[in-house]
């Protein structure tokens, strides 16, 4: 890995002394930090999530996406292998597969038809030789000397990461023991899609990464989650960290959940909830642990989720400095009986840009980004729970993931 | 859906047209615990993506199975759910009608919402169209099963009011 050095910004940026219990609000809204987190974080030292390995089940399939602000197209090769390019033409850099998803026998840029194998190898070019022995490339040029950009990539439970780095090590050593057991957990089966759509908050995407990590929020906020004993904090649970501390798991178990006299403060647990279609709670034990509801999140841009049934990737993508994409992708397990496949079908409700129990946050973070505007000097407060960053077995009424979060985002910034 | 030769008379056709226009006059107007009553009582209604339709991928945006989940919804969204105000427009463009076995009736409408928030602020929050299968109880009719299908597979902010 390379050496972090201090970056050198037109004003400059020293983070508060308290450390990771302050966040300086200047950090959701500077344009130049924004692009230095497209080189140090997404293009940096990190594994970033490209796709799951079934969106590219067969020989010759491709599915594009982005690496921070870079367009990526993950291939399946006809031997079989998976290919992370930078989706870019050696020529001109023209977007080479233009749609989101497709199956070809090779990558055939637009342009001026410079074609790639599913590699990203340069097999031909348009007009080599010329035309009426004029014209053409100079005779030295050699196909073998050029091709689509491509990135290291690793596949670890159907996930597909890619990475610019060359050094680090691989993805189950980047997530940590503790990490990787949940991820097989949730995610250690043959999956399928049951549909995915798209939601745009206009919020700096840290918002967000904060907010996944934030188990304070998620029963006070959201209030179908406490109104409907879907998730408390009066409920067996806890925060488990990564070593590196920036990526979390949040877990509760719906059965054990006691009514704390707390909870009488909270309005969201008042009003008296009967479903009128209960169904949509109806929930099958799959791991035989009593886990209800997993929120993993994984530095910088994945959230795994696993709420009662519902399983999904939360992939999201910073657009701008207050534009961020989230992409929430639905899955079932290849061997769910149609029952259990209606019944995540169900418990899509919960979550989403339409989720009974997430819809909040496509404006919570907003509402900081507005409420912050004008105040790049003033600081988060983040000491619920204590003031380090470490695991919180027995209790969620914590930020120590949040601070998790900071402490990994100072280090890879150089924010020291 | 071409083909179909069956003749839907001048008042079916009006009371269908009316009907819809009706649904989406109350979701417009803030009359939103009337939106279930546009449907059987197992009716499924569905927000999906045109991309997800196309791929025969059936989670959506939104899924409600049953009258009984739609009414959840509106109370949700009423006594539960934190979002900023806004106001929906639906501008409906015609129903192409078919006309199916006895009294039930395939209705596709394109329709544009624009959303209209608290600061003035307006948009094409969805464009697309409604696939409706729709039943007549007595003189009444109900949908059994609308596909709301979206030409964007991107929401804006949250999706609360049902489209």
């Amino acid at each position: 890995m390379a050496e972090v050095t201090t970056p050198q910004l037109s004003e400059p940026f020293n983070w508060p002394e308290e450390g990771i219990t302050r966040v300086p609000f200047r950090l959701f809204c500077d344009r130049e930090i924004f692009a230095l987190e497209q080189e140090r974080i997404f293009r940096g030292s990190v594994w970033n999530y490209l796709c799951l390995e079934i969106d590219v089940p067969e020989p010759g399939d491709y599915k594009t996406t982005t690496m921070g602000e870079v367009p990526i197209v993950v291939t399946r090769n006809l031997d079989g292998g998976l290919h992370a390019l930078i989706n870019r033409c050696a020529h001109k850099g023209a977007l080479v597969c233009l749609k989101e998803r497709g199956n070809a026998k090779d990558l055939t840029c637009a342009y001026h038809s410079w074609t790639y194998d599913l590699s990203g190898q340069l097999k031909t070019i348009a007009f080599r030789k010329g035309l009426s022995g004029s014209g053409g490339m100079p005779e030295d040029f050699d196909v073998a000397d050029h091709r689509m950009q491509a990135l290291r990539l690793e596949t670890f439970c159907g996930l597909v990461f890619g990475t610019f780095d060359v050094e680090i090590p691989g993805v189950e050593n980047f997530l940590g023991p503790e990490m990787a057991r949940l991820v097989r957990r949730n995610f250690g089966k043959p999956m399928k899609h049951l549909g995915t759509h798209s939601q745009i908050i206009h919020n700096n995407w840290k918002l967000y990464a904060e907010n996944l990590r934030d188990s304070y929020h998620a029963t006070i906020l959201h209030t179908f989650y406490t109104a409907f004993n879907v998730n408390r904090l009066d409920m067996d649970g806890g925060i488990i960290m990564a070593d590196s501390k920036w990526h979390h798991c949040s877990y509760a178990k719906r059965d054990t959940v006691r009514n704390a006299a707390e909870y009488e403060r909270v309005t969201s647990a008042q009003y008296d909830s009967k479903l009128k279609g209960p169904q949509l709670l109806d929930m099958v034990d799959e791991k035989g642990d009593g886990i209800t509801h997993t929120i993993q999140a994984i530095f910088p841009s994945i959230c795994l989720q696993y709420t009662l049934n519902s399983l999904a990737v939360r992939f999201f993508q910073p657009l701008d400095v207050d534009k961020t994409e989230i992409h929430w992708i639905y899955l079932g397990y290849q061997d769910d009986d149609e029952e259990m496949t209606r019944r995540r079908i169900r418990q899509g409700n919960l979550t989403g840009a339409a989720g009974l129990v997430s819809l909040e946050d496509g404006c919570i973070n907003e509402f900081v980004q507005r409420g912050t505007r004008g105040s790049n000097d003033v600081n988060a407060f983040l000491e619920m729970g204590g003031r380090d960053a470490e695991p919180a077995p027995s209790s969620r009424a914590t930020e120590t993931a949040i601070r998790g979060f900071w402490g990994g985002y100072r280090r890879i910034m150089g924010f020291e | 859906m071409t083909g179909a030769t069956k003749i839907i008379t001048p008042d079916r056709r009006n009371l269908i047209e009316d009907f819809l226009l009706d649904c989406a006059h109350d979701l417009d107007d803030d009359r939103l615990e009337a939106w279930p009553g546009y449907f059987t009582d197992d009716a499924v209604y569905r927000i999906l993506p045109r991309e997800s339709h196309e791929r025969n991928l059936p989670l959506g945006v939104l899924f409600c199975e049953g009258r009984g989940m739609m009414g959840d919804r509106i109370e949700a969204l009423r006594t539960a759910n934190i979002y900023e105000p806004h106001t929906y427009c639906h501008v409906l463009g015609p129903t192409r009608l078919w006309a199916g076995q006895g009294e039930t009736y395939t209705a596709r409408t394109n329709f544009t919402v624009i959303r209209t928030k608290q600061d003035g602020a307006m948009d094409v929050y969805a464009a697309g169209n409604y696939i409706d299968e729709i039943v007549f109880e007595g003189e009444a009719p109900l949908i059994r099963d609308r596909q709301v299908i979206l030409d964007s597979r991107r929401i804006d902010i949250l999706l609360v009011v049902p489209l």
